[in-house]
């Protein structure tokens, strides 16, 4: 599993966002994302590679040309830490919303 | 209506929103009641709080024990370093998985949201190694798999 750090790090970018949103639409070069983000070809290389380090997306080689695609696994392994927690706070949460409720009953019972 | 948000800020917090139908001063007990915070901090369905101490002052020590009954089960203990009745709690924390994890700084918010509560939670992101350590733990076992859709990332 690649390390999540790495995820969260690559992530926190918006232009890396903006890259994997592209990429979620298909595969691409690095000439083929220059001109949708106006940067320059370095600027573009030096954002995949750290893409490619934190395991969201992976190369492929034909020809002369390294087309990049989003990686599952690297997208999938963040999902599921932050899914859990999620999933984990909503069911905590949507239960304290009962005990609230019960807790107004005994306030108002207690007036009475 | 999904009440909760969740978000990442930066690679190194999680911050949560949640709003409740009750007012600051009871979701803040709630939230510093032993007896009431056994009552719904216990994450998926199967597992309960047996130990449930808590210490509600600045300075004070707080330990928390989770079971499933089936013979899985971990704690956290943490320090609460603030305490603002009914607005504000800070505190440390970290799960004993049995090793301790590195300590997670969480600051909770409560604050008057009509006749509500608006509930903002800011935690620490736990590093790659805890969250593995908090994925094998088994509380996902019984969970739907609810992947975060990415859109609101990407």
């Amino acid at each position: 599993m690649q390390s999540l750090d790495a995820t969260f790090s690559a992530l926190a970018d918006p232009t890396r966002r903006a890259i994997l949103a592209h990429l979620a639409m298909g595969e691409a070069t690095v000439n083929e994302l220059v001109e949708p983000f106006e940067m320059s070809q370095p600027a573009i290389s030096q954002h995949l590679k750290v893409l490619e380090g934190a395991g969201l997306i992976v190369r492929r080689v034909e020809g002369t040309k390294r087309p990049r695609r989003l990686a599952k696994a690297g997208i999938e392994a963040m999902d599921q830490w932050l899914g859990m927690l999620r999933k984990a706070l909503e069911t905590n949460y949507d239960r304290l919303d009962e005990v609230l409720a019960g807790m107004e009953q005994d306030k108002r019972g207690e007036k009475r | 209506m999904s009440k909760m948000t969740l978000k990442t800020e930066g690679d190194t917090h999680v911050i949560v929103t949640r709003r409740f139908a009750a007012p600051p001063e009871a979701v803040y007990r709630a939230h510093t009641d032993p007896a009431i915070i056994q009552q719904w901090l216990l994450g998926p369905e199967g597992w309960t709080m047996p130990v449930c101490i808590n210490d509600a002052k600045a300075g004070g020590q707080f330990r928390y024990e989770w079971t499933n009954g089936k013979g899985s089960g971990f704690h956290i203990t943490g320090e609460l370093l603030e305490l603002e009745p009914y607005s504000r709690i800070v505190h440390v924390e970290r799960m004993h998985l049995p090793d301790p994890t590195p300590d997670s700084h969480i600051e909770t918010l409560f604050e008057a949201d009509g006749a509500g509560t608006l509930m903002t939670m800011r935690m620490t992101l736990p590093d790659g190694k805890t969250r593995a350590a908090m994925l094998a733990t088994g509380m996902e076992h019984g969970m739907e798999a609810s992947y975060v859709r990415l859109e609101g990332m990407l």
